[in-house]
């Protein structure tokens, strides 16, 4: 069976670095910090976003693609030519190691919507972009966009993280965040699209943890139109984070306060103004909430949240270092790229950790 | 004289070596059973009027009595049944539709009994109840379809009229007249001290009973019995009873004895006179009529509190709940085929309806497919039997179950399903004073509030069993729920997959 197909439960590393000042550097660092936690991954799912890894094409979506065969490519490349303009395309570059097999085709497009085609739909251009990553990822049999930001992109595999880094070369990509993921999955995934971060537009989520909320999430999701095609925690998590931050215009703070609620002791002991937001927003977003371990790590184009479930029921470090900053889910994986990193915090459990660019910085 | 044809169902049996002759059975049967011989000095009994209520049996002192089901029997036969025999002598006796209460009693398949519930194991920890917060707190009503913020980004409070309980359980409908004035009294109270609603049924509010308005479901049926401006604004919501799982398609029915004086106050109609509530509300023949009913008692109401739309489970429930949920109401209350009634004609209770287990599972669904599931919230009852039928109910998608059964358990009620003859020994179903004495509001209350604690414990314990510690999270966590012994089509139509899977 694929992944899609059964719920996957899934043990994981997750590592995180950012620049606040917006200064570029190497995935190099990245790969380096997720493979000190080896034995958080079993070799079945490994991946990293980056940020600003493609600034002379910053202005257009950039979809990587995984296709099994060329005629889902075919089909693919023509509902995309159908809709967008496409300024480049090209075969993601990869190296050929003998840890990672079974590549799919793995292809990247820089692509514009059709301003015909925007205005006829008289959707807003992220909700189409959005719809049209659906409509590929379920209609076009063995075609899947697993990255569809702007300046930024996803690589993932079946393989453990340090391997996937270095089929991908992430070392030749400069952005100025990362994220990485290392998988611990019960049951093989069958396929790459399982493996994280998983990614809707600019937003990447990786996770670690099972959430015993999801198919109270899924459905809700579901019924706003997400398609939750992957089965996957990070899949409803991500969807259920463009449903709050761009569909429902919530701050990543308050979107926190939804996903990891404060529990109803806490909110009866906060002042007014804030017990009543809290009320309002567990009341209303009350199919939002997320039970069950978890501790994600958000990238978005202006920096990095991480949030913890709400009992800490996974493990969780902050640390930092001039400008930048370090998230994983252990120290070691922090000491392994900046020993004399400072400020060693393990945010509580619901307590969302947001790493923004500094004010002016592009 | 002509032959009774009906034979008694139980025997009375009375252990001669026990009995003291004390009377307390004769005393405390108002069907007039046990009866005392001074000339023979023996108790003896007409098991012909005994409804099997248990009542002598629990207070007979010396344990003398029991009640047994008789092995007197018609000859076997696999279709007519001594049931469908006895049916018949009735009605060619009386030429009257047969009257019953209570829930549906026939062998139909019970879908909760078929479902069973997940806990974790090493992927994901349980969560133990006793040292982590498990949250159960429950808000009824529609949401905003919008998130609005001001100028300086705050959230705007743009909240329809909500409910708030403490556990997702309310008691169901029953009104004052097919039940004492103690039973309510007892109910009143428990939800208040529960932080949950009870609800007054088609009878009004008794006068005394206003002070508990804050947790109170008022509510306006076909008959309008009771209803006026200050009953609508006492209530915490308002519920339109469009229909009741015991006997979808038919009203209320409160036969005259038991429209006692106070009775009659409370509903605004004459002392003694039959209540008989019309089938449907003759002002709404139709779902735009529906709208405008909701909107003249939110009208009535200033938009203050939630109109629940309370209907049967029916073969076409999805669609009529659909239409419910764009018509305005807050929230949707269903009940289905094995709810209880104070009297309902027997075919109807057991003929009519369908279980809550699938109307709740295809509501839901439809009420989603069609993306409108947030306009309402969904109780659900008819029946809820215990606290893993409510787990089962908010994990098929529920937001909170109504109970009123299991209430009257609580307070003494063992099912005799006679309810509608008035005698209820228990003091619950009936009107007569030297009866409804025998429920004592301070026990009947204190009883209700060890149920709901019992039962939300259990209910914390299994949610913290499947790792999940707010009760939200259970809401439509189909995934949480396994068959067994299901078809396909019925695994299908409850949205869950079968065990195993
Ligand atoms: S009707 Fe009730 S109280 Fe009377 S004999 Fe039967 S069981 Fe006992
Ligand atoms: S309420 Fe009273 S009359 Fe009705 S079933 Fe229960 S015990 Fe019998």
């Amino acid at each position: 069976m694929l992944e899609g197909q059964f719920r996957n439960p899934s043990g994981c590393a997750v590592a995180a670095m950012i620049s606040t000042k917006g200064r570029t550097f190497s995935g190099e660092d990245i790969i380096k910090s997720i493979a000190v936690m080896h034995d958080r991954s079993n070799g079945l799912g490994g991946g990293f976003a980056g940020y600003g890894i493609y600034p002379e094409y910053k202005d257009y979506y950039a979809f990587h693609v995984f296709y099994t065969d060329s005629i889902a490519k075919k089909q693919c490349e023509e509902f995309i030519e159908t809709y967008y303009d496409i300024v480049n395309l090209s075969k993601v570059p990869t190296r050929q190691i003998k840890e990672i097999t079974d590549a799919p085709l793995i292809w990247r497009y820089f692509v514009t919507p059709l301003k015909t085609k925007l205005d006829a739909a008289q959707l807003s251009e992220e909700e189409y972009v959005i719809r049209s990553v659906f409509k590929i990822n379920t209609q076009i049999d063995g075609a899947y966009i697993f990255s569809s930001g702007k300046n930024m992109g996803v690589f993932k595999a079946v393989g453990f993280p340090e391997d996937v880094g270095r089929f991908y070369m992430l070392e030749n990509y400069e952005g100025y965040s990362f994220t990485a993921h290392g998988r611990y999955p019960t049951n093989t995934p069958g396929w790459w699209g399982g493996a994280h971060p998983f990614s809707l537009l600019d937003l990447s989520v990786v996770h670690n943890g099972e959430i015993s909320s999801y198919d109270a999430n899924r459905r809700a999701m579901e019924m706003y139109g997400y398609k939750c095609t992957l089965q996957t925690d990070t899949e409803v998590i991500t969807y259920i984070l463009d449903y709050l931050t761009r569909r429902k215009g919530l701050t990543l703070e308050e979107s926190a306060g939804v996903i990891a609620a404060p529990f109803w002791e806490t909110i009866a002991r906060m002042p007014k103004d804030q017990r009543d937001k809290e009320t309002y927003l567990r009341n209303v977003f009350s199919s939002q909430l997320i039970t069950g371990p978890f501790s994600i790590i958000v990238g978005f184009k202006d920096g990095l949240m991480a949030l913890n479930d709400r009992l800490k029921l996974r493990s969780m470090v902050i640390a930092e270092k001039d400008d930048m900053k370090f998230i994983a889910s252990e120290e070691s994986a922090i000491r392994r790229i900046c020993k004399d990193a400072t400020n060693v915090y393990y945010p509580k459990g619901g307590e969302p950790v947001i790493i923004r660019l500094e004010k002016g910085v592009q | 004289m002509a032959i009774n044809f009906i034979e008694p169902l139980y025997e009375v049996v009375r252990n001669q070596d026990r009995c003291i002759k004390c009377r307390v059975c004769e005393n405390q049967c108002s069907n007039e059973v046990h009866r005392y011989d001074s000339d023979l000095k023996v108790m003896l009994s007409d098991e012909t009027k005994c409804v099997n209520c248990h009542r002598c049996v629990a207070l007979c002192p010396t344990k003398a009595l029991k009640i047994v089901k008789s092995d007197n029997c018609f000859k076997e036969n696999a279709n007519w049944t001594q049931a469908n025999m006895t049916s018949i002598y009735k009605q060619a006796d009386t030429a009257g539709v047969l009257l019953s209460s209570m829930g549906n009693p026939e062998p139909l398949p019970v879908y909760w009994d078929k479902i069973l519930i997940n806990a974790s194991q090493v992927t994901n920890p349980p969560i133990d109840p006793l040292r982590e917060p498990m949250e159960t707190r429950t808000f009824l009503g529609a949401k905003p379809k919008d998130i609005v913020k001001d100028k300086s980004g705050n959230i705007v409070n743009n909240l329809p009229p909500q409910l708030e309980l403490s556990t997702p359980i309310m008691f169901s409908a029953m009104s004052y007249g097919s039940i004492s004035y103690n039973a309510h009294e007892s109910l009143a109270r428990a939800a208040t001290e529960l932080g949950i609603l009870y609800n007054t049924g088609e009878g009004g509010l008794h006068e005394d009973f206003y002070k508990y308005g804050p947790n109170t479901i008022v509510q306006v049926a076909s008959g309008r019995f009771g209803v006026n401006k200050d009953f609508l604004n006492t209530g915490a919501a308002i519920e339109i009873k469009m229909g009741q799982g015991a006997k979808p398609g038919i009203g209320g029915h409160l036969p005259g004895q038991k429209v006692t004086a106070d009775v009659s106050k409370t509903r605004m109609i004459p002392e003694g006179s039959d209540a008989i509530s019309p089938a449907p509300h003759h002002d709404i023949y139709s779902i735009e009529d529906l709208r405008q009913l909701v909107y003249s008692l939110k009208e009535a109401s200033d938009y203050k509190k939630p109109v629940i739309v309370k209907i049967a489970a029916v073969h076409n429930v999805a669609v009529i709940a659909s239409g419910i949920a764009r018509s305005g109401a807050d929230i949707i209350a269903i009940d289905g085929f094995r709810g209880g009634t104070g009297a309902a004609p027997t075919r109807i209770r057991d003929n009519v309806g369908i279980p809550i287990e699938l109307a709740l599972a295809t509501v839901d669904k439809r009420l989603r497919d069609e993306g409108i599931r947030d306009n309402v919230s969904l109780v659900v009852g008819g029946s809820i039997r215990s606290s893993a039928d409510v787990v089962k109910a908010i994990a098929l998608g529920a937001d909170a179950c109504y109970i009123a059964t299991g209430a009257l358990l609580a307070l003494g009620c063992h099912l005799c399903r006679s309810c509608h003859l008035g005698r209820c020994n228990w003091g619950i179903a009936t009107q007569r004073p030297d009866l409804t004495k025998r429920l004592n509001p301070d026990v009947g209350s204190q009883r209700l509030v060890n149920l709901i604690e019992a039962w939300t414990h259990e209910i914390k314990e299994m949610m913290g069993g499947m790792g999940i510690n707010s009760i939200e999270a259970l809401r439509g966590n189909r995934l949480m729920l396994r068959g067994v012994g299901l078809t396909e089509k019925e695994l299908e139509i409850l949205g869950i997959k079968h065990a195993g899977e």
